[in-house]
């Protein structure tokens, strides 16, 4: 309608644009641009160089963001969106923007030592790295479903290429073409579900559908359910939730590990964020429309990814379905449709990313060149062989089972307390059952790397040349990153104080266009 | 014509959207080539856009048109993406299908 009424007029009226409010989401995007392109014209440069432009870039665009957060805390400004309302900024986004940049300094941390023990060139991962983080920050911000569509693909077609970018690993490849094929499967899922939510509501705003679900009453709502639920597969499928999750663990296990750090810290945050943007706010009139399906959907990926993981005996494909377990316990927050539950989701992803990322440091490290070595067997007796990092490894896992005086406790407390809260006792108890089970899994992995005496044999297989690589020679800059995620997850697992009340503040809020 | 257009509702482009979506979906699970594969998920989103057409047409609002350009932008980066990987694994095994792509399990 607004289209029309301008085309009529002699002069295009453009939207304002509030550059400060986009400014992360330009930071990462354009930088990486020139990065790229000034990669295939300089000559060969100190290895070392792009990992320390990127994460320059990504703190600049966290300490952007961090400036955006005090002038949407601030009451008499509040919370604004811009580009003609399609682009919103909230302490939901900004909180969401500083994650992303995280986990983007995380993995590129460990993609520095990852690419020179695989002898592979160039500034490629980086930059897909700081494009895949601009399309998380975009779906955080996004007012419009086609911008949320946006954010996903430009999220999704980097990390497809980053799953296939070890050029002579045939696993990685393997893995890219696998998720590269879901992927554009859920995708095109979730597209179908926009197009029945605007056949059922008339807009792709999400102001626009809030208004409209709020307003009227439908007598036939068959469409719009089925837009809900379309939509929902799309989400599920980025978040690896229970009947959409096959993909994860082939892709974890074949692609490089500082990727994987990222698909499960990132990709994971930006999903959740789609997720709860659209469904908390977007349809938050509808919410006893879809509080049964994710109601289902954690129970189902709750159960799911903790009993397969048992079975499992490479630790990446441990650490995969431990992933879907760990989406379970966070879709315990989405299903509350509270404030508490966002909160407490938000919370348990800032937790998850540094636990997560200190976890594939490890795993990186141990799987050695070629990246195969990662069964349970290649971390017997690694105690013996490099005590920090299994002692290290061990506060990794200890967090992600929930031991208290680690973030994970909390990040667990505070998605059951408001399960309980909202009074759905019977998928807290669902959800304490699949910490005890995962628990099992993490303690196993520990009993492998401490007490096992069988370790002399490491690396003395046929193909192996036994004695530099059973010294696991750790970088500097894995180092780095082990004690960033080690020591985040200790004090914020003593003062949870710190991201609690930042977490609880940062509720998605959405505002209308200026205009 | 007029009786034509009486008869035609956009309703009848909504049936053959989601017929062109099945299509698509059944395809991509049934069949084993992966350029196949790709043309399946292209069937899938051009469906999608029929959707949406169909949807503007009946609302009589122009937003759903303009999705179209922003799909079909997103479908051509798609395939950029997704031939790329496809020749990226040709290279290393020639005529692989989908099930010869399995060295990942447990």
């Amino acid at each position: 309608m607004s289209l029309l009424a301008q085309a009529s007029e002699v002069a295009v009226s453009t939207p304002s644009v509030d550059w400060w409010g986009v400014m992360p989401l330009l930071l990462l995007a354009a930088p990486a641009m020139v990065l790229l392109h000034a990669s295939s014209l300089l000559p060969r440069v100190w290895r070392g160089f792009y990992t320390g432009v990127t994460i320059a870039i990504a703190t600049v665009a966290a300490g952007f963001a961090l400036g955006l957060w005090s002038r949407v805390m601030d009451p008499d400004r509040g919370p604004f969106s811009t580009l003609g309302g399609a682009f919103g900024v909230d302490g939901f986004s900004v909180f969401v923007t500083v994650l992303l940049c995280v986990s983007v300094i995380l993995a590129a941390l460990l993609a520095d030592g990852y690419l020179k023990r695989e002898g592979l060139e160039g500034a490629e991962l980086y930059v897909l790295l700081l494009l895949s983080a601009s399309g998380g920050v975009i779906m955080a911000s996004a007012n419009d479903l086609i911008v949320m569509f946006l954010g996903l693909e430009i999220l999704s077609l980097a990390v497809y290429v980053l799953a296939a970018s070890h050029l002579r690993r045939f696993a990685s490849q393997e893995a890219g073409m696998k998720y590269f094929v879901l992927g554009a499967f859920s995708s095109a899922f979730f597209l179908y579900g926009i197009a029945m939510t605007y056949g059922a509501t008339g807009s792709t705003s999400l102001i626009g559908i809030r208004t409209f679900l709020v307003e009227n009453t439908l007598l036939d709502n068959s469409l719009l359910l089925a837009g809900l639920a379309m939509l929902l597969v799309g989400f599920g499928f980025k978040v690896a939730a229970v009947p959409f999750h096959s993909w994860t663990p082939d892709v974890y296990q074949g692609s490089p590990s500082p990727v994987v750090a990222y698909m499960a810290s990132g990709v994971k945050v930006a999903g959740f964020a789609g997720l709860l943007r659209v469904f908390y706010v977007a349809f938050s009139s509808e919410r006893t429309e879809w509080q049964p399906i994710v109601y289902i959907l954690a129970v189902a990926t709750l159960l799911g990814g903790a009993l397969l993981a048992v079975v499992q005996t490479d630790v990446k494909r441990m650490m995969a379905y431990s992933s879907i377990a760990h989406a379970g316990f966070i879709l315990l927050g989405v299903q509350a449709a509270s404030s508490e539950g966002t909160g407490a989701a938000l919370f348990y992803l800032a937790a998850y990313t540094f636990m997560v990322a200190g976890s594939f440091a490890v795993i990186s490290v141990v799987s050695r060149k070629g990246d195969a070595h990662s069964s349970l067997e290649d971390f017997k007796g690694l105690s013996a062989r490099n005590p920090l990092l299994a002692a290290a490894f061990s506060v990794m896992l200890l967090a992600q089972a929930g031991v208290p005086l680690t973030s994970g406790f909390f990040a667990k407390f505070g998605v059951i307390m408001a399960a309980v809260e909202s009074r759905s006792y019977w998928l807290a108890l669902v959800a304490m059952g699949s910490a005890v089970i995962g628990a099992f899994v993490y303690l196993r992995i520990i009993v492998a790397m401490y007490m096992s005496d069988d370790h002399a044999d490491l690396g003395v297989g046929p193909d192996s040349d036994a004695g530099e690589e059973a010294a696991l020679g750790v970088p500097a800059t894995v180092w780095a990153a082990i004690a960033i995620t080690v020591g985040v997850t200790l004090l914020v697992g003593v003062f949870p104080g710190l991201i609690t009340g930042l977490a609880r503040d940062a509720v998605p809020v959405l505002v209308r266009a200026a205009s | 014509m007029t009786l034509l257009a009486q008869i035609v509702t956009p309703n009848w482009y909504l049936v053959l959207a989601a017929v062109l979506f099945t299509i698509g979906a059944v395809g991509l699970l049934v069949r084993r080539n992966p350029l196949v594969m790709f043309m399946c998920v292209e069937v899938m989103l051009n469906a999608v856009n029929l959707t949406f057409v169909s949807f503007s047409r009946a609302l009589n609002d122009l937003g759903g048109q303009a999705v179209v350009f922003f799909v079909m932008v997103v479908a051509a980066a798609e395939v950029v993406v997704g031939l790329a990987i496809v020749v990226a694994v040709l290279r290393r095994r020639p005529l692989a299908t989908a099930d010869d792509v399995a060295t990942l399990k447990g």
